[in-house]
C-alpha cells in the first residue's frame, strides 16, 4: 500500500466517511474513517466489497458511437462532435423543449450544479431530472410540503439520544447497515430505546421492534391517519406548539377522525391493538426519531403519507430537539446534491420556480435572461420526460450515470422507448449497461476515487472525495465531460462570456457556493480546505428547527405546496393568505384505495426492493466477487402459508406475472405477509447469455406516479404464481 | 321559487361533469396520472350528487325547458395526442366552472333562505369543487408548452 486518500462511500446514503488504499496506481481497498461523525469507522459490506473492486474490471474505456445499427468504438472528438451536431440541430429546428436530461444519484454536487447550469441557462429546457425520482424525490416532497423546504431536521446522533425508534416503510438493515448498526448499539445497550416498524415483511428490522405493523400494500395513508387521530384522541398533543408553529390543526384533526382504530384495522389488516400500543409510545416518549423510505415512498400516497410523519411530530412538538426529528431517508448516496442544485429539475438553492424573485436572482447570477430560465410550470418530472419521448416530442436524451432500462417500471415499454428511431440517446457510464446497449452514442466516465468533488449525505454532511488513481483508458469525469459539452456548444452569459465559467471540481464548487447563499442550504461556510481531514460536515446547524421557525415565508420557501389527494398546486395568492410566516403546515389527506388491487386474476400484491448485499441495478456490486456470491440470483419471497397453498418448497422456479409482464425466478419462504409477494430489483440481464428478462422485477411494475412528489409506485402490482 | 331549477340544473351539471371524468380518465390511460386523478374527481362527484338528494327532495328540482348546452355524451370522443388531452382538460374546466358558479348561486338562495342543511352540503362541497379546478389549472399548465411548441404530431 502506497497510501491513503480521503473519500465517503457511494453505495448507500449513508455516506460513510472512509479512505482509499492506493498501491501502485490502483485502488486496493478501503477503510472507514474513525473520526467521521456518521460512521465512527464503520462501513458496509457494500463499502467493503463493492466500492473498488469493480474498477478493473469491464470498463468503458472508449467512446462508442452507433453505426449501422451497431455500436463501434471511436475517439472522443467524433463522439462528442457527433452529440453537439444533434443537439444543435433539434435545437435550431424545434427548441429547447426537445431536449431531455435523465441523470443519477451518484454523480458529485459539482456534476449536478454544472449539468443544472447547462440545462437551465444553456439549453432552457424543463425537462431534467434522474433516477433520484424513483428514490427520494418523496423525501423532498413531504419535507417541502410540511416545513416549506427540503433540508433534513434531524441527525445520526438523534439515534444515540432517542427513547422511541419509529420506521416507517424502512428495512434500515438492508439498505443503510452502517446506521443500523449504531441503532443495534442502542438496542443492545442500557436504556434501550422502544422500536415500532411499518413493513408488510418481516424484516430483521420489524423482528427487533417492540410493536411491527404489517400495513397491506397501499394503506399506508389509513395507517398513518389511524396514529395521528390516536395521538390526538389521547391527548399526547403539545397544543402550545401546534398553536405557536403550526398551520392547519382543525382540519388534520377533522380529517382523521374517521380513521378509528377498528376502522384502520379493516383496511390495512392490522391489529387495532398493536396501532394503539405504536400510538402510545410515540405519545409518551421523549424523544422520538422517526425514519421513513421507500416502503413509503415507492407506495400509494406517498407524500401523503410521508407527510402524516412529520405531522406526528409536528403535533407533538417533537423536532429538533436532541433525539427527536424526522429523517426523510434518501434512497442513493448523493441524491441530496441533486436536489439541492437542481439537476432534478428544481431550482438550485432550493429556489422557488413559482417566485419570480428567485428566478431573478438565478438569472443575475448565471447573467442570463430571466426568461431563459424555464419557469412557466414544475420542472418536468422522470415519468413524464419518458412520456414525451414515448411521444415524440423530446428528441435528444441525455443519461448519466444511471441504467433506466432495469430501474425504470415496466420495462417493455422503456426498452421500446430507448429503441425509437426519432430519439438519440447519449448514454454516460463507467460501465456497459442494460441501457447503454441502447444507446447512439456511450461517453466512459470515470467513477468514485478517479474525480475530485464533493457530496452530501442523508443527514446534510458533507464529504470531499478526493481522486485516488487515474480513470481507466480513454474515460473522464462526468464534470469534463459536460465541461466539454457546454464549451463546444458555445453557451453564453449575457455579457459574451463563457456561460460556466469553472474548469475543475473546486471551481464548481465555489460557484455553487455563491450559487446557495442565504439560502437555506447555504455552502459558503464551506471549503474543499475546511473538508479536507478530519470528519465531514453538516451544512446548516446540527438540527434544523430547533426554534420552531420554518422556511415557510412566502419570499423565502422552495414551493407554494400542494393538495394532497390530486396534486393541484397552490396559488402564490394562496399561499400568501395563509400567512405561514415560519409555522410549519399540518397537511391532510384521507386514504384512497389505490387503483391497482389484487383480483381473481392477480390474487396477490407484489413489492419490490432491496438485497443488503447489492446497489441500485448491480452495475457496481455485481462485479464484486464478495456481494456477488452473497446474492448471486432475483427470487421471489413469500409467506409460509401461500407456498404451503400453492404447493411450492424453497427453490421451486415460478412465474410471477402481472399485467405487463413476468419473471421467472425459484421461491423463497419467508418474512411476506399473507397476501404479499417480494421481489428484488436489483437484477438485470448484462451478465447473463440469453436476453434475461425475466429477471427484472420492473418487467411487472406499473406506469403509476405519487401526484405530488410523481415517485413511482413500484411497491404495489398485482401478480399471480405459477409453476414455470 | 325558482331554487328547484337551479337545484335541477345542479344536480344534472353535476352528474354531467362526473361521466365527463370518466370518459377522460378512460380516453387517456396512456397518461396514467390523468386517468387516475379523474377517476378520484369523479368519485367525489358521485359523493356530492348524494349530498345533494336530501335538499332536492325538499325541494324538488325542475329540468330547464330551453336547450341543454352541456352534454357529457360530448366527452364520449375524447381526443388524442399532447393538444388533444389539453382540449380534452380545458372542456373538463369549462363544465367545472360551470357547476362551480352553480354552487355558488344555490349557495346564495341557501343564506337567503337560513337553510342551515344546505349550507353545510355547499360549504362540505366548495374545497372540491375548488380542487377540480386547480388540478386541472395545474394539469394544463403542465402540458401546454410542450403540446403547443415542441409537439408535431
Amino acid at each position: 500500500m502506497d497510501r491513503w486518500v480521503q473519500s465517503a462511500c457511494v453505495l448507500c446514503s449513508n455516506g460513510c466517511g472512509c479512505d482509499i488504499a492506493v498501491k501502485d496506481g490502483r485502488m486496493v481497498g478501503v477503510r472507514g474513517r474513525a473520526e467521521d461523525i456518521v460512521n465512527h469507522g464503520r462501513l458496509g459490506p457494500k463499502g467493503l466489497f463493492g466500492s473498488w473492486q469493480a474498477h478493473r474490471t469491464d470498463r468503458l474505456t472508449q467512446p462508442l458511437i452507433r453505426r449501422h445499427g451497431v455500436l463501434v468504438e471511436t475517439d472522443w472528438d467524433t463522439a462528442m462532435s457527433e452529440v453537439v451536431h444533434r443537439s444543435q440541430e433539434l435545437l435550431a429546428e424545434f427548441g429547447s423543449s426537445s431536449h431531455g436530461f435523465y441523470t443519477s444519484g451518484q454523480l458529485f454536487l459539482e456534476e449536478y450544479y454544472t449539468l443544472g447550469v447547462i440545462g437551465k441557462a444553456g439549453i432552457g429546457t424543463p425537462h431534467m431530472d434522474g433516477n433520484t425520482r424513483l428514490c427520494t424525490a418523496t423525501a423532498a416532497a413531504a419535507l417541502k410540503e410540511s416545513f416549506g423546504s427540503d433540508g433534513q431536521p434531524a441527525c445520526h446522533t438523534d439515534i444515540d439520544l432517542c427513547d422511541a425508534l419509529f420506521l416507517f416503510g424502512h428495512n434500515m438493515a438492508a439498505t443503510q447497515t452502517v446506521m443500523w448498526a449504531r441503532v443495534l448499539d442502542r438496542l443492545a445497550g442500557p436504556d434501550r430505546p422502544r422500536v415500532v416498524v411499518v413493513d408488510p415483511r418481516r424484516t430483521p428490522v420489524a423482528e427487533s421492534a417492540d410493536v411491527h405493523l404489517a400495513p397491506l400494500p397501499g394503506t399506508n395513508q389509513a395507517l398513518m391517519n389511524g396514529l395521528v387521530r390516536a395521538v390526538i384522541e389521547h391527548g399526547w398533543v403539545d397544543h402550545d406548539y401546534v398553536h405557536r408553529h403550526t398551520l392547519g390543526f382543525d382540519e388534520l384533526k377533522s380529517t382523521v377522525e374517521p380513521y378509528t382504530p377498528e376502522h384502520v384495522a379493516e383496511i390495512c389488516r392490522v391489529s387495532p391493538v398493536d396501532l394503539l400500543r405504536a400510538a402510545e409510545i410515540f405519545g409518551t416518549s421523549q424523544r422520538v426519531l422517526s425514519t421513513v423510505l421507500q416502503g413509503f415512498y415507492q407506495s400509494h400516497q406517498a407524500t401523503a403519507a410521508s407527510c402524516q410523519v412529520n405531522n406526528l411530530h409536528l403535533i407533538r412538538g417533537l423536532i429538533g430537539r436532541p433525539g427527536s426529528g424526522v429523517l426523510q431517508m434518501n434512497g442513493q448516496p448523493t441524491a441530496q446534491n441533486t436536489r439541492e442544485t437542481g439537476a432534478n429539475g428544481d431550482l438550485p438553492g432550493f429556489r422557488n420556480w413559482d417566485n419570480e424573485q428567485h428566478v431573478q436572482e438565478l438569472a443575475r447570477l448565471w447573467k442570463v435572461d430571466p426568461l431563459t430560465i424555464p419557469h412557466w410550470a414544475p420542472p418536468t418530472h422522470a415519468m413524464q420526460i419518458w412520456r414525451y419521448a414515448e411521444q415524440g416530442s423530446i428528441k435528444f436524451l441525455w443519461i448519466s450515470a444511471t441504467n433506466p432500462a432495469v430501474s425504470l417500471p415496466e420495462l417493455s415499454r422503456i426498452r421500446a422507448i430507448l429503441s425509437k428511431k426519432d430519439l438519440f440517446v447519449v448514454a454516460q457510464d463507467g460501465f456497459p449497461t442494460e441501457t447503454t446497449e441502447l444507446a447512439d452514442v456511450v461517453l466512459p466516465a470515470a467513477l468514485w476515487g478517479e474525480k475530485q468533488g464533493t457530496f452530501t449525505n442523508l443527514s446534510r454532511v458533507v464529504h470531499l472525495s478526493e481522486q485516488a488513481v487515474e480513470p481507466p483508458g480513454e474515460a473522464r469525469s462526468d464534470l469534463d465531460i459536460f465541461l466539454d459539452y457546454a464549451s463546444r456548444m458555445g453557451f453564453r452569459d449575457r455579457d459574451g462570456d463563457p456561460l460556466i465559467k469553472w474548469k475543475d471540481a473546486e471551481g464548481a464548487f465555489d460557484a455553487w457556493r455563491e450559487c446557495s447563499r442565504g439560502r437555506p442550504c447555504d455552502y459558503t461556510e464551506l471549503t474543499y480546505e475546511k473538508l479536507r481531514g478530519g470528519s465531514g460536515i453538516a451544512w446548516g446547524p446540527e438540527r434544523l428547527y430547533a426554534d420552531g421557525h420554518f422556511p415557510t415565508a412566502a419570499d423565502y420557501c422552495e414551493d407554494y405546496g400542494h393538495d394532497l389527494l390530486t396534486g393541484a398546486q397552490t396559488t402564490p395568492t394562496e399561499y400568501k393568505a395563509q400567512r405561514p410566516d415560519g409555522r410549519a403546515f399540518l397537511k391532510a389527506a384521507e386514504y384512497l384505495p389505490p387503483h391497482e388491487q389484487a383480483n381473481a386474476t392477480y390474487p396477490f400484491l407484489c413489492t419490490t426492493g432491496r438485497s443488503v448485499y447489492h446497489f441500485h441495478t448491480r452495475t457496481k456490486t455485481g462485479r464484486s466477487p464478495e456481494l456477488r456470491r452473497a446474492a448471486p440470483e432475483p427470487w421471489v419471497e413469500m409467506s409460509p402459508e401461500d407456498a404451503a397453498e400453492l404447493g411450492f418448497g424453497d427453490g421451486d422456479v415460478v412465474l410471477v406475472e402481472s399485467e405487463r409482464g413476468s419473471v421467472k425466478v425459484p421461491v423463497r419462504i419467508g418474512r411476506c405477509r399473507g397476501g404479499v409477494v417480494f421481489l428484488p430489483f436489483h437484477y438485470g440481464y448484462w451478465d447473463v447469455e440469453h436476453d434475461g428478462h425475466e429477471r427484472a422485477a420492473n418487467e411487472l411494475t406499473l406506469t403509476e406516479w405519487d401526484p405530488v412528489s410523481k415517485q413511482p409506485l413500484f411497491k404495489l402490482s398485482a401478480v399471480r404464481i405459477r409453476r414455470a | 321559487m325558482h331554487l328547484a331549477t337551479y337545484l335541477g340544473l345542479l344536480h344534472g351539471s353535476l352528474r354531467t361533469l362526473a361521466g365527463a371524468f370518466r370518459e377522460v380518465a378512460k380516453g387517456h390511460g396512456e397518461e396514467p396520472d390523468v386517468a387516475s386523478t379523474c377517476q378520484v374527481l369523479a368519485k367525489r362527484l358521485d359523493g356530492q350528487v348524494e349530498k345533494l338528494g336530501p335538499i332536492v327532495e325538499r325541494y324538488g328540482e325542475h329540468r330547464e325547458s330551453e336547450p341543454e348546452r352541456l352534454h357529457a355524451a360530448e366527452f364520449e370522443q375524447t381526443r388524442s395526442g399532447g393538444v388533444g388531452l389539453l382540449r380534452d382538460l380545458q372542456d373538463l374546466y369549462a363544465l367545472a366552472s360551470f357547476t362551480d358558479i352553480t354552487w355558488t348561486v344555490v349557495g346564495q338562495a341557501a343564506q337567503g333562505l337560513r337553510d342551515k342543511e344546505l349550507l353545510d352540503v355547499v360549504s362540505s362541497c366548495e374545497k372540491d369543487t375548488a380542487r377540480q379546478l386547480a388540478w386541472l389549472k395545474t394539469r394544463m399548465k403542465q402540458s401546454a408548452p410542450q403540446a403547443l411548441i415542441a409537439s408535431r404530431e
